[in-house]
């Protein structure tokens, strides 16, 4: 089995492994075990009503949302557990996660193969995901707070599409008390989510590389991870065939270990002159033997 | 010298990873995924 058809099994089993508890969509109630504590690396709704898993970014919003209540009660809270994870898997493999076990990456590379006219994003625009994690994952959540000192979870309730899709239409559908709320935020949300999934037929993985904040924070360790990716000068001709290939439009060979790069290793399978590599733990060099003159 | 700096990233993040169960928010973690998100589903 080829990396391609690995990947994509893995990308189809995390999706079922992390919204495993189907019977919750039937109740119109989400999962509620103990598991569900448990952070996740990926993108994934815990308002789903499958998910097992806690959302990084959900619950990183949650804490810098609760932190001056919780000081105010000497409660000491400052999101480290969730920060620990996302920091641990990061250095570990990077932005690996996005590439292999994002629900919404899979979401993204399935509309791309839509026949269509396709559109390149300009590089800038990958700066976008930098804003909205510091402007409203960190500090909206942290200072925009009510009179009770609560702040709210600002992706969460203005951008993410993946809660919306996730979450937001199984519940309108299945839970009445729900559904007789839905105002204009809703509305607000269905629009961003259709603007998305439009711009996905034309683009690839455009969420991921202009506002997943997610995608951000691993990116981040995508150049001091031991998982790596190396490009053999000797061998590439920059043909160009890796460009063509890469789902986030990179020349690896400029920059192998880009924070753009969700090393799908893509760009592996694709060169045929086995000019790029990739590495986990570090191969151990051969001693050099030195010749003594006589 | 980047692999070295991967190992001591990843030990202080498991560091943080402990002393944030430790304050219980492995607990307010759950608490917060086991109760309906309305600003993620667009109703708050």
């Amino acid at each position: 089995m080829n990396l391609i058809k690995k990947r994509r099994l893995f990308q189809i089993f995390s999706t079922l492994g992390f919204n495993i508890y189907l019977p919750s969509f039937f109740k119109g109630k989400i999962f509620q075990g103990n598991i569900k504590g448990v952070c996740v690396p990926i993108l994934n709704c815990h308002s789903c009503p499958s998910a097992i898993g806690a959302c990084p970014i959900g619950s990183i919003q949650n804490s810098l949302a609760t932190l001056k209540f919780n000081l105010s009660i000497a409660s000491y809270q400052f999101g480290l557990y969730v920060i620990g994870v996302l920091g641990a898997v990061g250095s570990l493999v990077g932005r690996m996660p996005c590439g292999w076990l994002c629900p919404f990456g899979l979401l993204q590379e399935a509309l791309y193969k839509i026949p269509s006219r396709k559109i390149h994003i300009p590089r800038f625009m990958s700066y976008g995901r930098y804003v909205v994690l510091v402007l409203f994952v960190f500090l909206l959540p942290l200072l925009v707070l009510d009179q009770y000192g609560f702040g709210q979870t600002w992706f969460c309730k203005w951008i993410c599409p993946a809660g919306t899709l996730e979450a937001g239409i199984p519940l309108v559908i299945l839970n009445e008390g729900i559904r007789s709320q839905v105002g204009l935020l809703f509305s607000w949300k269905m629009f961003v989510l259709i603007l998305f999934l439009v711009w996905m037929v034309f683009a690839q993985r455009p969420f991921c590389r202009t506002t997943c904040p997610l995608g951000a924070i691993f990116g981040l360790f995508n150049k001091v991870s031991l998982f790596r990716m190396a490009v053999d000068d000797d061998k590439c001709i920059q043909c160009n065939t890796c460009y063509e290939n890469c789902p986030v439009e990179l020349k690896i060979y400029e920059s192998p270990n880009s924070p753009d790069c969700v090393r799908c290793l893509k760009c592996v399978n694709s060169c045929q002159y086995g000019a790029i590599e990739y590495e986990f733990f570090p191969k151990k060099q051969p001693k050099k033997t030195t010749v003594q003159q006589s | 010298m980047k692999r070295r700096w991967a190992y001591v990233l990843f030990f202080i993040f498991i560091l943080f990873t402990i002393i944030g169960l430790k304050f219980g928010e492995f607990a307010a973690a759950l608490e917060k995924s086991i109760t309906v998100c309305l600003n993620c589903i667009g109703i708050g």
